[in-house]
């Protein structure tokens, strides 16, 4: 009897807790929400005093560019030699360059460079804020008047919006040159049929428009979670360290889940090709 | 590092960037095809239209004339009409035959036009009659089994 009084004890014990985690998290979504829809209606200063933005641009982007172009060479290069390989069993080696630009253009780039952008500049923005979160210089900002949200969380955000198309195209690119350099001046697939094949197959609207809304969405996810979790982080040194590394798992999760849904809902219409 | 280093290389940076989503337009997606110049509409009723999707191209002699625009069904002559835009650059006679063709064995449907000789060129909204419809596997096959079997059995008969 004491026996089963004790189970069932345990029992309500694990409910309450599971029901407290998941209501903690609908909580933390909410507040989210609510912190994007104040840090996008307070965008004003970061608009207007475009040198903020500017210099996050510069910390999120242009810090990012070697990883980005050099991930993207290689992955191009891996791309074409193992593309190479499938597709001369078949004698279809022309169309190396429709697979490499494909490839590249509707998936690989936008998701790629979103992940390594996530752990390149997401992750410092989160450190950041969550240590100026821990140093008070928040609280500071506030005592002062200013707006911190939107004096250092906002430029950090569009920063991280603008920054991450640009970096999606970058490493796309790249990665078609790389897919040139080890297709055509290595194996020496025909550099005409290369590109013809590629230009013929690849479509203005349904591959490169899309890959730049994929990567579009993707910088808002990525930026977003970020400027999130420093601005939500417990003010300790342990606390940040768990918010950046919050910050990577979910924008990774956040940039493949999206992806797919993109994916399902831009490439499976009849219509394309 | 100063305010104005870091404005440059932002600017480099979005130069760049740029540049990459304008290389990614020409040279990968090949803005520069078909998006300006003017076109002509014309239609072709087909029995069988295979695999034929919208976008394909129309192709004369080899060369990409035009692409096709819409795919319907006729409900009263249970056939498909396609119709086709083709640049207004070339101009075809009013016999011209459209067939469905494909490119290599396991490529995409296109349609082919064989020009005629007739002095009148096609216009905008006019018709071409003389069509020939997409090669079915299964129908080549079975007509193939079908012949064999006939061949088998008229020795028999003798």
């Amino acid at each position: 009897m004491q026996q089963l009084e004790q189970l069932r004890e345990h029992a309500r014990g694990r409910l309450e807790r599971l029901g407290n985690t998941v209501s903690s998290q609908v909580w933390r979504l909410g507040f989210a929400s609510r912190f994007l829809f104040y840090l996008v209606m307070h965008s004003g200063t970061a608009l207007r005093r475009f040198r903020l933005t500017v210099a996050e641009i510069y910390f999120a982007g242009v810090l990012s560019l070697i990883i980005i172009l050099v991930s993207g060479l290689f992955v191009g290069m891996v791309l074409a030699l193992q593309g190479y390989d499938t597709l001369q069993r078949f004698g279809a080696s022309e169309s190396l360059g429709v697979l490499v630009a494909l490839s590249l253009v509707r998936e690989l780039g936008p998701v790629v460079a979103g992940l390594l952008f996530a752990s390149r500049a997401g992750s410092a923005i989160t450190a950041e804020i969550g240590l100026m979160k821990a140093t008070e210089q928040i609280s500071a900002m506030e005592m002062m008047a200013v707006d911190p949200i939107a004096r250092v969380v906002a430029p950090r955000f569009w920063g991280g919006v603008i920054s991450m198309p640009l970096l999606a195209a970058l490493f796309s690119a790249m990665g078609i040159f790389g897919g040139y350099l080890v297709g055509v001046q290595l194996i020496g697939v025909d550099s005409g049929a290369f590109w013809s094949q590629m230009q013929a197959a690849v479509d203005l609207r349904n591959d490169i428009l899309n890959g730049v809304i994929k990567s579009l969405v993707f910088g808002v996810a990525v930026a977003w979670i970020s400027v999130f979790e420093g601005y939500d982080a417990v003010p300790t040194a342990e606390g940040v360290s768990r918010a950046t590394t919050r910050t990577v798992v979910s924008s990774s999760l956040a940039i493949l889940a999206l992806d797919f849904v993109l994916t399902a809902l831009m490439f499976t219409g009849g219509t394309n090709q | 590092m100063n305010r104005s280093t870091i404005d440059l290389w932002v600017g480099v940076f979005v130069v760049l960037g740029i540049g990459a989503l304008l290389f990614l337009a020409l040279k990968v997606g090949n803005l520069a095809s078909f998006s300006n110049s003017e076109t002509y509409q014309v239609q072709g009723r087909f029995a069988n239209i295979g695999g034929l999707k919208v976008r394909a191209p129309v192709k004369s002699a080899g060369v990409v004339v035009g692409r096709v625009a819409d795919i319907r069904f006729d409900n009263e002559t249970y056939e498909a009409l396609v119709s086709m835009t083709l640049d207004y650059s070339y101009q075809f006679p009013r016999d011209t035959t459209a067939k469905i063709l494909t490119s290599g064995i396991l490529g995409e449907q296109y349609i082919g036009l064989e020009a005629g000789g007739d002095g009148v060129m096609l216009k905008n909204g006019d018709r071409v009659r003389l069509t020939q419809s997409a090669v079915v596997l299964e129908n080549l096959i079975s007509q193939f089994l079908f012949n064999k079997a006939a061949e088998a059995k008229e020795p028999e008969k003798k």
